[in-house]
């Protein structure tokens, strides 16, 4: 059938090309599929294992579901695939109702014989709990996340008393338990397919080879090229509009935004704010900005001296003009930051300032401390582009010129991504410039991770700062669910930050993206990773 | 004689080969880090592994076993695994290559296309303006930094008129399944409903980056076949030739041509290096998928079991494609077949 019209084709295209404008007939397949261009390569496709956003963009929200969700609007738990949920008066158990007839894909390497049940719900959690689970060690056995909010000591363990019933006991009241589980790491796998790799001897499959509920089902990844997903058709769901969903992996920012202008790709991660004014005059592209829970920080490596001294801390803080950091790195498209927490987070501390920029000041208080010339310190400065800190090199630039004024001799220090994180986790940084993303609306998923004993033993508290009255102070916001009560405490933890200075808090940026304007339905969360399932394409004018 | 001569031209490959190998052997050592894990790609060898590995790579015996070691592995094609994705360094560059080999190879056809006819009417019409043109052109052409020109290529062609995209082999939208590696016969093996469609993409997808590395080699195929075309000319075979009553078309055509192309043969032998190294800044910028976009990536990953393959790979091509045009050179050219020795 294709032989007859086989030889024309070249010689069809090449005319088709060599007359100015013609397009091609685009087919269905092609015509309803997305492309969104990310600035890296997933390190796996199981959010389980990983903090990392350009993971999460990629696989969290397109691959998978979790008990519930979070209302980026509202703020609100939203049922997800638990249609509801009890929790017990002294709040030690959480009993979870299954939504019934939610399938997982199939695809070409699995083909799943039962619906979603809470065996699968038990399953996806005890590998990350259970250290001698079969799966506990595939894929070298890190949680980061749940490490970080130690629920391997927080939950006892997971019953199943119906196949639609799912109870978590823990060990003692934790308020932030339901936000821990509306993350984009704590997603529901497939017990069925586990067991299927487990008799093939192919475990490590489970996060190359993702099985999941959500949206999109995954077809293949090249390498540093590309990764395919198709629409899943049996979604629990609003099944999604697009027929396919391609992410293109281009690290190189330029490259992102001439794709962009080209039509190559629809949605482009992290547009270079610098050009953002650019591109939004553009009829055919339009700019999306959400402000967003995050903070860009400067943190001291408190378990070295001379940064044990909170004078010192204080004093090299006043040295820095943010002002002049927020203009030239963040081209005001960030919010100034007062605190840890963002002002859109219900626990945020209205009236704490940090100390304002006066090098004279510092310099003395530099001598207090017994540094009346100063001292060498490196600036660690992260190698890659994130919402928080767009441009770290510049950023440090700058500091390094400021530190100078009062005698302090800045050394920057950057190194690939890879290396980088494996080396700050060893401790040997002086100061490092850095930046976090919230997971879920809840304050302590910021302090946590960022200032507490166990986020230094877990590899995120940069400033290797352990501190048991803070972390009493972060218990105790745990033990309540009253929100006017936890807010209290959380005050007295930035009170407490402001005070010892363990790091700086420099801004909050504004998430950004540009998309094509024939691309509607993106909505953007304030926390976590983005969320394609509900993007549709307009169809140009004249078209059926 | 002649297979005199080719047996010296084997001789002469072999001992290139093994000069190659000996170096990417020696850059296992002189590359930062443990020769094991840059021999390997196996980052954290562990306990159980690693004297298994010591044995295999006979790291506790001399160099020379060593080495022999390495060659004895590079021909039953074990080339140590990727430290980036911990696949088969071989496995990827077979992935890579016809991507390289298809730019390539589209760039020669253009520039043979376009280069041979320019040259000769450069040759012809010497003095006229139209050969001054040319040569101009030509000369212009052969200067153009090629990254320059392809972003230059890129602002025009993509982002101002909007005419042709960027990067890739073809919109990622179209699923094409790898079977040859080739793009154009994958697309036609792939029994897609929207081939057609796939096929004009993927030609959309070639225009820019193949006329792009076409510029430089077609500059040099002008500029030989126009000097090699006056030099013949001046030749008293073709005055003969032409006294004896032979149109100019003919003289041109079986005379000339064919007798000035043997010059051009051998230069492109010399060029094809260049042609490779161009290739690769071409593919860089073009996000092209081929080897040298995989090689670039690997240097900046200090991925040395990739480079070492890469290099071996790249460096046997280009001996390879010479010594090849070299005898084809010899058996077209009956004068220099007389002159093995020389």
């Amino acid at each position: 059938m294709l032989k007859p019209s086989l030889k024309n084709a070249p010689l069809i295209s090449l005319l088709c090309w060599l007359g100015t404008g013609c397009q091609p007939e685009m087919p269905a397949e092609v015509r309803s599929g997305l492309v969104y261009c990310s600035e890296g390569a997933p390190e796996t496709f199981n959010p389980q294992l990983v903090t990392s956003g350009t993971t999460i963009d990629a696989t969290s929200r397109q691959l998978f579901d979790r008990l519930l969700d979070i209302d980026p609007i509202s703020g609100d738990f939203v049922p997800a695939l638990a249609t509801h949920w009890e929790v017990r008066e002294d709040g030690l158990s959480y009993t979870f109702y299954l939504r019934p007839e939610v399938q997982f894909h199939t695809t070409d390497y699995f083909t799943p014989s039962r619906p979603l049940q809470a065996s699968d719900v038990r399953f996806s959690f005890e590998r990350i709990m259970q250290t001698e689970h079969p799966f506990h060690r595939i894929g070298g056995g890190d949680y980061p996340y749940f490490q970080t909010v130690d629920w391997g000591n927080r939950v006892s363990r997971i019953a199943t008393p119906a196949e639609n019933q799912v109870v978590f006991y823990l060990r003692q009241r934790d308020s932030s338990f339901l936000s821990n589980l509306a993350t984009d790491f704590a997603v529901i796998h497939s017990a069925e397919y586990a067991e299927q790799l487990q008799q093939q001897h192919q475990p490590q499959r489970l996060d190359s080879h993702p099985i999941g509920t959500g949206p999109f089902r995954f077809r293949e990844y090249r390498k540093d090229g590309f990764i395919r997903y198709y629409r899943h058709n049996d979604y629990w769901g609003t099944p999604s509009q697009l027929e396919q969903l391609v992410i293109d992996i281009e690290p190189n920012n330029a490259k992102r935004m001439a794709r962009l202008l080209t039509h190559e790709c629809d949605i482009i991660a992290y547009p270079r704010m610098s050009e953002l004014e650019l591109i939004s005059q553009r009829p055919d592209i339009k700019v999306q900005q959400q402000s967003s829970l995050n903070v860009g920080f400067w943190a001291f490596n408190t378990s070295r001296p001379p940064f044990n001294d909170a004078r010192v801390r204080r004093a090299l803080a006043m040295a820095i003009n943010r002002d002049a950091i927020l203009q030239s790195v963040y081209f005001e498209q960030a919010q100034n930051a007062s605190t840890l927490l963002p002002p859109s987070s219900w626990g945020h501390h209205p009236e704490i300032a940090l100390p304002s920029y006066d090098p004279d000041a510092a310099r003395q208080l530099l001598s207090e401390a017994g540094f009346p010339y100063g001292f060498a310190m490196t600036i660690w400065a992260m190698p890659v582009q994130r919402l928080y800190n767009p441009n770290a090199t510049r950023m440090a630039e700058m500091m390094q010129a400021d530190l100078a004024r009062i005698g302090v001799r800045a050394t920057i220090v950057s190194l690939e991504w890879n290396a980088f994180r494996r080396q700050l986790r060893l401790g040997e940084h002086d100061s490092v410039l850095l930046g976090w993303n919230a997971d879920n609306t809840d304050p302590d998923n910021f302090f946590r991770p960022l200032l507490s004993c166990n986020g230094v033993e877990s590899g995120t508290n940069r400033a290797m700062w352990c501190d048991p009255a803070f972390d009493a102070l972060l218990g105790q916001a745990l033990l309540t669910d009253d929100r006017s009560i936890r807010r209290s405490y959380y005050w007295a933890a930035q009170e407490y930050l402001a005070e010892h200075l363990p790091l700086l808090p420099l801004a909050h940026g504004k998430r950004f993206q540009a998309i094509n304007a024939r691309v509607g339905g993106i909505t953007m969360n304030p926390y976590g990773g983005i969320d394609l399932s509900g993007a549709f394409l307009r169809q140009p004018e004249g078209a059926p | 004689m002649i297979w005199y001569y080719l047996i010296r031209r084997l001789f002469l490959l072999s001992f290139v080969f093994f000069a190659l190998t000996c170096f990417a052997f020696s850059l296992g050592y002189l590359f930062p880090g443990d020769p094991l894990v840059n021999f390997s790609g196996i980052s954290q060898p562990d306990d159980e592994l690693l004297p298994v590995l010591v044995q295999q790579y006979r790291l506790e015996q001399g160099y020379l076993q060593q080495y022999l070691a390495f060659l004895q592995r590079i021909l039953q094609g074990d080339w140590g695994l990727s430290l980036a994705s911990q696949q088969p360094v071989l496995h990827e560059i077979i992935r890579v290559f016809p991507a390289t080999l298809e730019l390539v190879s589209y760039a020669l056809f253009i520039s043979f296309v376009l280069g041979v006819p320019l040259g000769l009417i450069a040759a012809i019409k010497a003095n006229h303006w139209t050969g001054r043109a040319i040569s101009s052109i030509a000369l212009l052409g052969y200067s153009l930094p090629i990254f320059w020109w392809a972003l230059l290529m890129i602002m025009l062609f993509s982002i101002g008129l909007g005419w042709l995209p960027t990067s890739g082999r073809i919109s990622v939208l179209y699923e094409i399944p790898v079977t040859t590696g080739f793009m154009l016969p994958d697309i036609l093996m792939s029994g897609q409903t929207y081939w057609q469609a796939a096929l004009q993409d993927a030609i959309r997808h070639l225009w820019l980056p193949a006329f792009v590395l076409a510029t430089y080699p077609t500059t040099v195929m002008i500029r030989f076949t126009r000097d090699a075309m006056l030099s013949v000319w001046q030749q008293s075979y073709i005055k003969t030739a032409r006294a004896k009553g032979l149109s100019r078309s003919q003289v041109l055509y079986r005379h000339g041509l064919r007798n000035a192309m043997l010059p051009v043969l051998r230069q492109l032998g010399l060029q094809f290096s260049t042609l490779v190294t161009l290739a690769m800044i071409t593919e860089l910028i073009f996000s092209w998928p081929g080897i040298g976009l995989w090689l670039l990536d690997s240097i900046n990953q200090r991925n040395y079991p990739a480079i070492q393959g890469g290099l071996l790979v790249i460096s046997s091509l280009v001996i390879l494609v010479n010594i090849l045009l070299d005898i084809l050179y010899t058996l077209l050219n009956p004068l220099a077949r007389k002159q093995v020795h020389g």
